[in-house]
């Protein structure tokens, strides 16, 4: 039985929602030292729908979705949920009303297990009020199976993949049972197989009434599963509109607030003689009898699924994890590479894919983490560093990718995203390699600065480096690779040619 | 639907991490009772006093392990522990002066009920660790130097509390607390107390939470600020318990009481695998930890080795300990 008033109220919270959508935020502003994040922005989530976030790097988006998420408290403006205002102090208040979201930067506790990491404070009990592993763990398989994620409850979360990581955050995220779901950049560190297995899992939460905010940087998602989309330019609003009005150049003025026309400007060069070449490269239960050649002026674009191993292969060549057995030919010459020290030596230089374990130095300032590669090379004098000249190369590479920082002494923690792999891609070109190896080049870059990356990728190839790039985005690899090798579970599947290679076949070779 | 794309993680069922700790423990036993055999004609272990004795000299410290070894999963550190059992000792026995004795620091307050200094004492111990907690967690000053200066503060205070002076002549039911193994059962009870809530209550689960990842830790909706209070309070608790029963013992209080306790502590949790960068450790490891302790002291005196040596053997494992768990968690990066 409901009484007449509460019937009356549980329609008023209808008509409110209807009317101003299950999140509303108004005229919200956030400034950080040296640096307004957002400016007067707004937003209106609809229940049952996925709302796109779009925005070059720096925009503000994650400024945004923080304050949702009760991390940051912002300056002026109003969130409005379910049609109501509302304060979110912490995390706490968020989740507890509603609001779960995956950060930008994983997340977990890599010392529990999966299912301590998802259950986290809501933890189930036993008749004395201690806590349940068992159900826990039956729990955790409950909501792997409806989510249809093949993982161990029981594994220790330190031994994931990132990929895999990533998926339990999104069961973390899901088990909130929330109305409001905001996901920043979660398909940055899946493959394509597993971006359609999360799409799954949105489009069944969208049926059932969730509001979805996603952000990505990639354009083909926003049109396979947004309902609508906002775009922030500097911190300010630019405007919301239905996906299916637009296409993707109008998408991209408005982001960018200018025309790009060539999204991979690839220009043929001469491929000279082979610089690197690998032969039977192993290290037994991880990957098996690898063998390539890259040449001078050659891009060979690397793809593969999550768990091919493409990534241990790139850390033996590099000397983090070195090969057990196989040779490795700089120039024709066998050479043993033992650590990175050594592969620099050898003119090599390697992006890693994880920027926050392997690659920032989150707590130094930008110019440091900029100029860490080059000095173990050069510009070093009797002990003392060149800093003048340093500096000046610093700042010439950073304007040129666009790193966005109130300048180069700002802590890289403080940056957003985006521009923190501009950094570290900075940090390599700075070294002029040789061989230049890119795990994951473009990760959470905006398209914007990932066309005037790929640019720079290409000038280098046409001066002569030799360029191994590690892509889970296909269109990237077929748009900038001479040749694609693809790799399937720790063993090379295939080579194909820039003139034959398409999707379904790489796909093909990737997954058998 | 999709098929299921994400590889399922191969369950990596391994042994405990204590099982290495207990590995160690029972080589250094087995060196004792082979070098015992030799030497001195007899068995070391096939000798109920003296493992009884060992014990008993290791559970004071050990209580305050419990504690620190909190504050080490949590990815802090205590080094304010052994002043603070000097501050205890100093107050609780004031309290806990026997009547027949005339020259009383508070002649009034004599033969009082002995829940009256272990509470107080107790107090105490709660007041600094909060201190400790609420610098670290709010003003966000690291915990090394914020309970360093706890460590001073504490010791000096222990000092001025009777302008150096020892106490003594306790009501015989306070040296109750310290008289034959009552340590040794308040010791085990403060184990099994807080295996229990590190293993099987949000307490503990929050305590690893934060120690592995306090940003993820807070986005989690844990109140991680109030935690660390928490987790530090517990500590000051525990050395206070470890103050009152080494004063208890003894019959007398010196504000010199505890020197070092803070570090032989914080070497029996990283002996017992407790990780110093945070987020790993148990209960069991620190108790193995405190047992392999004892069993060094007691095996140097039974070989009637110089106790030069045994502090140097003791430096050497708690480094070798480090090493270890540096390496495990090498191992473990690598196969990721
Ligand atoms: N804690 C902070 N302190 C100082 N500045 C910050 C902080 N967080 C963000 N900023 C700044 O605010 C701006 C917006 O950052 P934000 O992370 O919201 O961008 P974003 O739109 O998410 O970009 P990306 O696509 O690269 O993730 C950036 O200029 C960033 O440097
Ligand atoms: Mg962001």
């Amino acid at each position: 039985m409901v009484s007449a008033t509460t019937a009356a109220a549980v329609d008023r919270v209808r008509k409110r929602i209807e009317t101003e959508g299950i999140l509303a935020i108004r005229g919200i502003r956030k400034e950080f030292p040296g640096v307004l994040a957002l400016d007067d922005v707004q937003l209106k989530i609809r229940p049952g729908t996925v709302h796109a976030l779009m925005g070059e790097n720096g925009a503000g988006k994650s400024t945004l979705m923080k304050i949702i998420a009760g991390i940051y408290q912002p300056d002026a403006g109003e969130i409005l949920l379910r049609g109501e205002p509302v304060t979110l102090k912490s995390p706490l208040d968020a989740l507890e009303q509603g609001i779960s979201m995956i950060h930008q930067e994983l997340a977990l506790m890599s010392w529990m297990t999966v299912a301590e990491n998802i259950w986290i404070r809501r933890e189930p009990k036993n008749a004395f009020g201690l806590i349940d592993h068992g159900r826990m763990a039956r729990q955790t398989q409950e909501l792997f199976d409806r989510l249809n994620i093949r993982l161990d409850p029981l594994a220790q979360v330190s031994e994931l993949t990132v990929a895999q990581k990533q998926m339990v955050e999104i069961a973390k995220a899901v088990s909130h049972n929330s109305d409001v779901l905001i996901m920043d950049e979660p398909t940055s560190a899946i493959t394509e197989t597993e971006v359609e297995h999360l799409f799954t899992i949105i489009r069944d939460l969208r049926a059932r009434g969730v509001g979805i905010v996603y952000i990505t940087h990639k354009m083909n998602e926003l049109f396979e599963i947004a309902d609508e989309f906002t775009v922030f330019r500097d911190g300010r609003y630019v405007g919301t509109h239905n996906a299916a009005d637009v296409n993707r150049d109008d998408i991209i003025r408005m982001m960018v607030g200018r025309e790009i026309t060539d999204m991979f400007p690839k220009v043929d060069c001469p491929i000279g003689d082979v610089v690197l070449e690998v032969q039977n490269l192993t290290i037994p239960g991880v990957f098996h009898d690898v063998s390539f050649q890259l040449r001078q002026g050659e891009i060979l674009g690397l793809a593969g699924l999550v768990g091919s191993k493409r990534s241990n292969v790139a850390e033996a060549i590099f000397g983090v994890a070195p090969a057990s057995s196989g040779e490795i030919l700089i120039d024709g010459l066998p050479v043993q590479i033992t650590s990175p020290k050594v592969a620099m030596q050898h003119g090599m230089a390697f992006l890693t894919e994880d920027r926050k374990e392997t690659g920032c130095f989150l707590m130094l300032d930008c110019l440091e983490n900029i100029q860490t590669a080059l000095i173990t090379r050069s510009h070093v004098r009797a002990g003392f560093i060149d800093q003048k000249t340093v500096t000046r190369l610093a700042e010439e590479m950073a304007a040129k990718l666009r790193v966005k920082t109130p300048n180069l002494a700002e802590k890289v923690e403080n940056l957003s995203g985006g521009n923190q792999q501009k950094l570290l891609i900075a940090r390599w070109l700075l070294t002029k390699p040789r061989i230049l190896i890119l795990d994951e080049p473009t990760r959470g870059i905006d398209v914007g600065a990932k066309s005037e990356i790929h640019r720079l990728i290409t000038g280098l190839a046409a001066e002569g480096v030799a360029i191994l790039m590690i892509s889970s985005e296909l269109p990237e690899v077929l748009g900038m690779s001479d040749r694609i090798m693809v790799m399937h579970e720790g063993h090379v599947s295939g080579f194909l040619d820039r003139s034959e290679a398409d999707q379904v076949k790489i796909m093909d070779l990737a997954a058998r | 639907m999709t098929t299921a794309t994400t590889q399922p993680a191969k369950p990596p069922r391994r042994l405990p991490q204590e099982a290495n700790i207990l590995m160690v423990l029972i080589g250094i036993s087995v060196v004792f009772e082979i070098l015992g055999w030799i030497t001195q004609g007899q068995s070391f272990l096939g000798n109920p006093q003296r493992l009884s004795i060992m014990i008993l000299q290791v559970s004071v410290i050990g209580i305050i392990a419990i504690g620190v070894t909190q504050v080490i999963i949590l990815g802090g550190i205590d080094l304010s522990s052994g002043s603070v059992v000097g501050a205890t000792a100093m107050i609780s026995m004031s309290l806990a002066q026997a009547g027949s004795f005339d020259r009383a620091i508070y002649p009034g307050l004599t033969d009082l009920p002995v829940i009256v200094p272990v509470i107080v004492g107790l107090l105490v111990g709660l007041l600094a660790g909060m201190v400790n907690g609420a610098l670290i967690a709010y003003t966000k000053i690291p915990p090394f130097i914020a309970t360093l200066g706890m460590m001073v503060a504490a010791r000096g205070f222990a000092k001025w509390y009777t302008k150096g002076q020892p106490i003594s002549f306790p009501t015989d039911s306070f040296a109750a607390l310290g008289k034959g193994m009552t340590p040794v059962f308040i010791f085990l009870l403060v184990a099994a107390v807080f295996h229990v809530a590190l293993k099987y209550t949000r307490y503990g689960k929050y305590t690893y939470a934060i120690g592995a990842n306090p940003q993820a830790a807070r986005v989690s909706g844990i109140n991680v600020e109030q935690h660390i209070v928490k987790i530090y309070a517990v500590a000051g608790l525990l050395s206070a318990l470890a103050g009152i029963v080494v004063t208890a013992r003894g019959l007398t209080a010196q504000a010199g009481m505890g020197v070092m306790y803070e570090l032989d502590a914080i070497a029996m949790a990283v002996i017992g695998g407790v990780s110093l960068s945070g987020g790993r450790g148990t209960i069991l490891g620190t108790m193995i930890g405190m047992v392999i302790f004892g069993v060094i002291i007691s095996g140097f005196t039974f070989l009637r080795l110089d106790a030069y040596y045994q502090e140097m053997i003791k430096g050497a494992i708690i480094v070798a300990a480090v090493v270890a768990d540096v390496h495990r968690q090498k191992k473990r990066v690598k196969k990721a």
